[in-house]
C-alpha cells in the first residue's frame, strides 16, 4: 500500500456534466442516436463541448423544455413520444435509441425509464430504448459513459463461455491492436463493449473475464459481476508499465503461460521504452498539477511520473472510487497528494502558489493559466485520443511534452517579453 | 417540447454571462449545476480570454437538494464578494435552479453588502441568449443609475454648445461574444472623432459600475447593436431624455446614414460630401472593371437580426449582388427583417432550425452564402462559398488584425472577406481536378483541432504507392512488399499523414533489408523514426 496523501475538498466545481460522453459514445455507435431531454443549456453544451458539426444531422439532439411543459400544460412524457416518434420517423436508420436524463429532467421527475418502457412496447423491437442520467447533479463528465454502458447491459445476452469482454470506448485502431495481442496470447474469444454496432451486444455470463479499459466504468462493472461475470483487477492500460500489467492481469487469469506472456510483449516494451526516451528528456523532473475532469487523472499521473520522470504536485479527481483505483494508487510515490472534488478557486490558487510545468485542466480554464504562463494540456483530449496499450505510450507521451516544447520554443528574450 | 440538434443561440444566462465579462468590476453569482461551467470555454476559447469569465457557478448536486440550497447559494455569494471584490455583483440562475426557486438574487440583497446587487430573472425555458444579455444590460443600467436622481427631462441634446465644449455620445451593445465588436469600437470612436464628437463611455464592453453611472453624462447614445442595447437606450431616453441612433454603421451607405443622424441629433452640419468616406475602397474595389463578375451574384443571408439587415443592403447596393433568399433566428429581429425581405420581394426566414436554414439555401441556389458558423458548413456541404458576417461563430472568426465590419474600414474588410470564397470558388475546379492528392483536401480546424470529429476521408486507390521509385531509382533497388496485415495497418493512420508513414516504413524496411513489411515493421518503423 503506498502512502498516497487523500483529501477532500468541496466548493465551487469546473467540470463538464455526464452529457459530454455523448460526444465520443455516438461516434463508436454509428447506429444509436442520444436524445437528452433537458434545457437549451444541455444542447449547448455538448454542441459547446463536440465543437465541430461536420454532420448534416447529428446523432444527437436535446428535447427542450419549454414553459408549456414545466407548467404542465403538456404531458411531458406524452410531448416526448411525440418527439421520439417523430424523430424515428426522419431516421429510420437508428437502432438503439438513449433516452438521456438531464438536471432540469430529473428535477422536475419525468421517468425515462417508464418512458422507454412505453416506447419499446410502441416499437417492437425496431427500435430498442433505453434511458440513462448525463446530468450534472448525478455525474461528471466520463461518468455519462457508465451510465450509457450500464443502461445496456440488461440487453446483453447470456453466456457461460469463456471470453474475455473489453469494457469501455476505445478508438477503433486501438482496440484491434489490444485485440491482436490478445490472440497472440493465445486468448481466443474477446469482444468489446461497447460494440461499433450497437445491436451486436457481446454476451456476459459466468465465464465472462472483464477487463475495465476506463476507470470510470464503476456502475458498469458492478453491473456486469451481477451478471455473473468476474472483473480483473489491474491498473488502466496507459503507459507501458499499466498496460503490461493490465494484459499481465488478464493473461493470468486465462490461464497463460507466463513465459508466452513474456516473450510476447517484451519486444513490444523496449520498442515503446526508445519511443518514450525522447519526450521523457522532455518530461523528466518537470512538475504536474492535474485538475479534477476527466477521471483519468490517477493512471495518467501513474505513466508521467513512473515511465516520464516527472513530479506530481497534485492530482485532482472528480470522485475517487478505492477500490477501482487501489492498483493505481499502489504505483504512486509516497505523500502523493491526490484530492477529491474539487474548490476551483482554492485549487486555482494552488496552482499559482506551486507554479508547475504542466497543468491538466478543462478547456474553459487552459487559456486563462496560459495567459499566466503556465503550460496546459486539456484532459479532453485524452478521451478522444488513441492513447490505451504499449504500442501507444510514446504518442501518450508525446501530449504532454508537446506543449513544455511549444513553451521552450516560444521563450526566446526577445519574444518571451511580449 | 421541441427537438433541437443544435441551437443559434445559447441560454440565457449565456446572455448574462457575456455582459459580466465584457466589464470590469462585476461579478455574476450564477445559481446552476457543475454542467454549466462549460461556458467558460465559450470566452477562453472562441474569444480567446486569458481569463477566466467572473462567475462563480454554485454547482449544487443532486444530494444537496433535499437539504438546504440556499445556505449553499449565501455561502458562495459571500465568498465571491471576499474573493473578487467586485462593484457590483449579478445574481441569478441557471435553467435548473429556476426550477428549485430558492430566489438567489433576494437572498444575496438580504445579506447587507453594500454594493450593489442586480437580480437577475431570466426565464430560461422561454427566453434566449440575446435577450438575455439585453435583459441583464438593462436590468444592470437601471440598477446602478435608480438611485440618481438627475432624471433630465428636459435633457438637450445639443447643449453642448452652450457649454462650449465638443458633443459627447455613449456607444452601447459591444460585448464580449458579439461579431467583431473589440474593433467596431476602434473604428466608430474613430470616425465620430473625425467628425468632433467624442466618446463619453463604451458599455458594456470595458466599463466599469462607475462608468455606467456616468452614461447620463453624454448628450445622446449610439445604439450600436440594437439586439444587446435598445431597451437600454429606449428606458435611458425615457428616463435621462438622452436620444439614441436607429442606424448600424455597417456598409457605406449605412455609414453615412449613421454620420448624418447622429449629426442631426447633435444639432451638428455634415460635411458634404464626407470625404473619408474615400478613406474607403469598396466603392472603388467595386466598380473596377474586374469586379464585373459579382454582377448579380445569388446571395443568400442569414445570422442575427443587425448583421443580416446590414448585410443586404451591402450586398445590393455596394456589391450589385443579387438577394436571393434573407433570415434571423433573432425573434426580437424578426419584423425588421421580415420588412426587408418583402422590399426586396423575398419572404424572410425565422427560424432557429440550422436544417430548415440549410434547405433554403438549397431550394435558393445561391452563389454565396453569407451567414453564422453553422451555414458556413451548411454551405460547404452543398459545395457553395461562404463568408461568416454574424454569431455563432468560431474562433477563426475572432482574427487577430484589425477587423471591424463597421465604419469606413469595415466596408474594406467586407468587400475582401465576401469576395475571397467567392474568387475559391472559381478556383474549386482546379480543385476538383486535384482532389486525389491530399495536399488539396480541405478541412480546417475547429478549436478541438483534430480531435472535434471532423471525418477522414479515406484514401483513394489512386494515392496509393508510386512515392517509392521516383527517389531510389536504381540505386536501392528491392521495393519492400505490403502484406494485407501491414496494409490494414497503414489504412488506420489519418490520411493527411498516411503519405508520409508510408514512405517512412519503405526507407525504414529497406534500411533493415526486410522484404515484407506487416503491422509490426510498421510499428518499428514510427518507433525508430521516434527516438
Ligand atoms: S449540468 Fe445539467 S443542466 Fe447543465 S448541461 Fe449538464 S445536464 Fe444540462
Ligand atoms: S469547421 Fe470547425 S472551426 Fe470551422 S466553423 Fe466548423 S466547427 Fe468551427
Amino acid at each position: 500500500m503506498s502512502g498516497a496523501t487523500l483529501l477532500k475538498e468541496t466548493g465551487p466545481r469546473e467540470v463538464f456534466c455526464g452529457l459530454t460522453s455523448i460526444v465520443w459514445l455516438h461516434r463508436r455507435m454509428p447506429d444509436a442516436f442520444f436524445l437528452v431531454v433537458g434545457s437549451r443549456t444541455c444542447a449547448h453544451l455538448i454542441q459547446s463541448a463536440a465543437g465541430v458539426m461536420i454532420f448534416a444531422e447529428p446523432r444527437f439532439g436535446t428535447a427542450i423544455l419549454e414553459e408549456r411543459d414545466l407548467a404542465g400544460l403538456a404531458d411531458a412524457h406524452d410531448e416526448l413520444d411525440r418527439v421520439v416518434n417523430n424523430l424515428l420517423e426522419r431516421r429510420p436508420e437508428i437502432r438503439t435509441l438513449f433516452l438521456v436524463g438531464s438536471c432540469p429532467s430529473e428535477v422536475i421527475k419525468i421517468d425515462l425509464s417508464r418512458v422507454a418502457e412505453k416506447l419499446n412496447h410502441q416499437l417492437k423491437g425496431k427500435v430498442r430504448v433505453v434511458n440513462y442520467s448525463g446530468s450534472g447533479i448525478e455525474t461528471t463528465f466520463t461518468q455519462g459513459e457508465d451510465g450509457a454502458l450500464k443502461a445496456l447491459v440488461p440487453l446483453m445476452p447470456p453466456s457461460e463461455n469463456s471470453q474475455l469482454l473489453l469494457v469501455g470506448t476505445l478508438a477503433n485502431a486501438v482496440e484491434d491492436r489490444l485485440i491482436t495481442i490478445f490472440k497472440r496470447l493465445g486468448i481466443e474469444k474477446i469482444t468489446s463493449f461497447p460494440p461499433r454496432q450497437s445491436t451486436e451486444l457481446p454476451s456476459v455470463g459466468p465465464g465472462t473475464k472483464v477487463l475495465l479499459t476506463q476507470p470510470y466504468l464503476t456502475d458498469t462493472a458492478r453491473a456486469l459481476r451481477d451478471k455473473g461475470a468476474e472483473i480483473i483487477k489491474a491498473p488502466f492500460p496507459l503507459g507501458v508499465e499499466g498496460s503490461r500489467l493490465w494484459i499481465e492481469a488478464a493473461a493470468n487469469s486465462f490461464g497463460v503461460d507466463n513465459s508466452l506472456v513474456q516473450t510476447t510483449l517484451e519486444p513490444l516494451i523496449i520498442r515503446a521504452r526508445k519511443a518514450i526516451k525522447p519526450y521523457k528528456e522532455i518530461l523528466n523532473g518537470k512538475k504536474l498539477f492535474l485538475l479534477p475532469e476527466s477521471q483519468l487523472e490517477i493512471p495518467l499521473a501513474r505513466f508521467l511520473y513512473m515511465e516520464c520522470g516527472m513530479e506530481l504536485v497534485e492530482i485532482g479527481t472528480p470522485y475517487l472510487n478505492r477500490e477501482m483505483m487501489d492498483p493505481e494508487i499502489n504505483l504512486l510515490p509516497e505523500n502523493t497528494r491526490i484530492v477529491e472534488g474539487q474548490h476551483v478557486e482554492k485549487q486555482l490558487d494552488r496552482v499559482r502558489e506551486k507554479h508547475p510545468d504542466l497543468v491538466v485542466c478543462g478547456m474553459g480554464l487552459a487559456n486563462p493559466l496560459e495567459a499566466e504562463g503556465i503550460s496546459t494540456k486539456w484532459s479532453i483530449e485524452m478521451v478522444f485520443s488513441p492513447i490505451h496499450g504499449i504500442d501507444q505510450a510514446s504518442d501518450l507521451a508525446e501530449l504532454f511534452a508537446r506543449p513544455l516544447k511549444r513553451h521552450d520554443l516560444l521563450s526566446s528574450k526577445q519574444f518571451a517579453k511580449f | 417540447m421541441e427537438l433541437t440538434l443544435w441551437t443559434y443561440e445559447g441560454p440565457p444566462h449565456i446572455g448574462a454571462m457575456r455582459i459580466a465579462s465584457s466589464m470590469k468590476g462585476v461579478h455574476y453569482v450564477l445559481h446552476a449545476p457543475q454542467g454549466d461551467t462549460y461556458a467558460d470555454l465559450l470566452f477562453t476559447m472562441i474569444e480567446r480570454r486569458g481569463q477566466r469569465p467572473p462567475v462563480t457557478y454554485t454547482t449544487f448536486q443532486a444530494r444537496d437538494l433535499g437539504g438546504d440550497t440556499a445556505e449553499l447559494v449565501k455561502g458562495h455569494i459571500r465568498e465571491a464578494v471576499d474573493r473578487f471584490h467586485p462593484e457590483a455583483l449579478l445574481v441569478g440562475e441557471s435553467c435548473t435552479a429556476e426550477l428549485i426557486q430558492d430566489q438567489p438574487g433576494s437572498l444575496a440583497k438580504g445579506m447587507g453588502f453594500d454594493i450593489p446587487i442586480v437580480s437577475l430573472e431570466l426565464p430560461a425555458y422561454s427566453k434566449k441568449e440575446n435577450w438575455g444579455a439585453a435583459e441583464t444590460f438593462y436590468q444592470l443600467v437601471r440598477g446602478l443609475l435608480i438611485n440618481n436622481q438627475d432624471k433630465v427631462s428636459d435633457h438637450n441634446p445639443q447643449r453642448w454648445k452652450e457649454e462650449r465644449r465638443r458633443p459627447k455620445v455613449n456607444l452601447l451593445g459591444p460585448s464580449l461574444l458579439g461579431f467583431r465588436c473589440r474593433d467596431d469600437v476602434l473604428e466608430v470612436q474613430k470616425i465620430l472623432g473625425q467628425h468632433g464628437i467624442d466618446v463619453n463611455v463604451v458599455a458594456p464592453l470595458g466599463a466599469s459600475p462607475a462608468d455606467i453611472t456616468r452614461l447620463i453624462k453624454a448628450d445622446a447614445n449610439v445604439c450600436l447593436y440594437p439586439e444587446i442595447a435598445e431597451s437600454t437606450s429606449i428606458w435611458l431616453e425615457r428616463n435621462y431624455g438622452l436620444p439614441f441612433t436607429n442606424i448600424t454603421p455597417i456598409g457605406i451607405g449605412a455609414t453615412q446614414d449613421f454620420l448624418k443622424e447622429i449629426h442631426e441629433i447633435l444639432g451638428m452640419e455634415l460635411p458634404s460630401p464626407p470625404t473619408e468616406a474615400n478613406s474607403s475602397r469598396l466603392p472603388w474595389y467595386s466598380k473596377s472593371v474586374d469586379s464585373n463578375y459579382l454582377t448579380g451574384k445569388r446571395v443568400f443571408i442569414f445570422g442575427d437580426g443587425t448583421h443580416v439587415l446590414a448585410a443586404a443592403r451591402i450586398a445590393q447596393e455596394e456589391l450589385g449582388f443579387e438577394v436571393v433568399g434573407i433570415g434571423t433566428y433573432s425573434r426580437e429581429m424578426a419584423r425588421r427583417v421580415r420588412s426587408k425581405a418583402k422590399d426586396l420581394g423575398l419572404e424572410a426566414l425565422i427560424t432557429n432550425d440550422y436544417l430548415e436554414v440549410e434547405k433554403s439555401i438549397k431550394d435558393s441556389a445561391p452563389e454565396l452564402v453569407l451567414g453564422t458558423q453553422m451555414e458556413r458548413h451548411s454551405a460547404k456541404r452543398l459545395g457553395v462559398p461562404c463568408a461568416v458576417i454574424s454569431t455563432p461563430m468560431h474562433v477563426q472568426d475572432v482574427p487577430a488584425r484589425y477587423s471591424p465590419q463597421m465604419g469606413w474600414e469595415g466596408a474594406n474588410v467586407i468587400f475582401d472577406d465576401w469576395v475571397h470564397p467567392l474568387m475559391m470558388g472559381l478556383e474549386e475546379h482546379l480543385i476538383g481536378m486535384f482532389r486525389h492528392d491530399f495536399e488539396f483536401t480541405d478541412g480546417h480546424q475547429s478549436h478541438l483541432g483534430h480531435l472535434g470529429g471532423h471525418s477522414q476521408k479515406s484514401e483513394t486507390s489512386t494515392t496509393k504507392s508510386s512515392e517509392t521509385t521516383i527517389d531510389h531509382q536504381g540505386s536501392d533497388a528491392h521495393i519492400p512488399r505490403w502484406t494485407s496485415d501491414g496494409e490494414s495497418e497503414l489504412a488506420k493512420i489519418p490520411f493527411f499523414v498516411r503519405g508520409k508513414v508510408r514512405r517512412n516504413t519503405e526507407n525504414y524496411a529497406r534500411q533493415v533489408g526486410c522484404k515484407e513489411i506487416d503491422s509490426e515493421t510498421l510499428f518499428d518503423a514510427k518507433a525508430h523514426f521516434r527516438a
